[in-house]
């Protein structure tokens, strides 16, 4: 949690991250920029859904909706803070030298998408039946 | 991996696919504006819908702004530059706005 307090400090003061160790390689921050690029995609895609759950099954009951719709918004919200927490990382272990951090996020959005595909399942069905 | 090659292509096409990854996220995101705006606008116009639409807008712009400085700064012919921290934090921030202004939409 301290780490995590300390990362959002990097966040907004870009001069901490260059002060530390050696610049890498051009190449290797730009693929960890496209990482995050992707990620933040992964957000936006997250968001949309949320969007689309709201806007294009209007026959769902209001409680199963909003809640869908909400888990998505909120998923893709954890997903863009991640991003950018998991660039900082990187890019610091890149320039101390050191592994690059390992992750269980990837599990975890994973498994909430596959809960989250599951429900709507169930309620597609049910809301089709009644 | 030798530095200070400038001047020289990359074989791997690096700044051009950051750039390309750029444009493709960039596009992500207008998918997501146009989407919260229908939401916004869904059984026409009210004030709290059309504040909502211009704030996705806002979000939406912001974000473009940010992706193309970033452009900008790839399609240099000298060697790039890494992303600066304020510079991610900023698109991030962007997104995070964007589902905010979705859930107030949603609820």
């Amino acid at each position: 949690m301290i780490d995590f307090a300390r990362n959002v400090r990097v966040w907004f003061a870009p001069e901490e991250v260059r002060q530390e160790g050696r610049t890498p390689d051009y190449r290797f921050s730009l693929a960890n920029e496209r990482t995050f690029l992707a990620w933040l995609r992964t957000a936006l895609a997250l968001i949309g859904g949320g969007f689309a759950v709201d806007q294009f099954l209007p026959d769902l009951r209001w409680g199963w909706r909003v809640g869908l719709a909400l888990a998505l918004l909120a998923a893709g919200v954890l997903c863009s803070l991640r991003a950018v927490n998991h660039w900082v990382r990187c890019e610091r272990a890149m320039r101390r030298g050191e592994d690059l951090p390992a992750s269980r996020f990837p599990t975890l959005l994973s498994l909430v998408v596959a809960v989250v595909a599951v429900a709507m399942v169930v309620v597609v069905f049910l809301g089709w039946e009644g | 991996m030798s530095e200070g090659a400038e001047g020289e292509r990359d074989p791997g096409l690096q700044p051009e696919r950051t750039r390309l990854a750029w444009r493709r996220t960039t596009l992500s995101g207008t998918v997501c504006a146009v989407l919260a705006a229908k939401t916004a606008l869904h059984g026409g116009p009210s004030p709290a819908g059309l504040i909502a639409c211009a704030l996705c807008c806002t979000f939406w712009l912001t974000f473009l702004y940010a992706a193309h400085r970033r452009i900008h700064s790839l399609a240099s012919p000298a060697l790039p530059t890494p992303l600066t921290p304020r510079h991610a934090t900023a698109a991030a921030l962007c997104t995070v706005a964007l589902a905010v202004c979705g859930a107030a939409l949603v609820l």
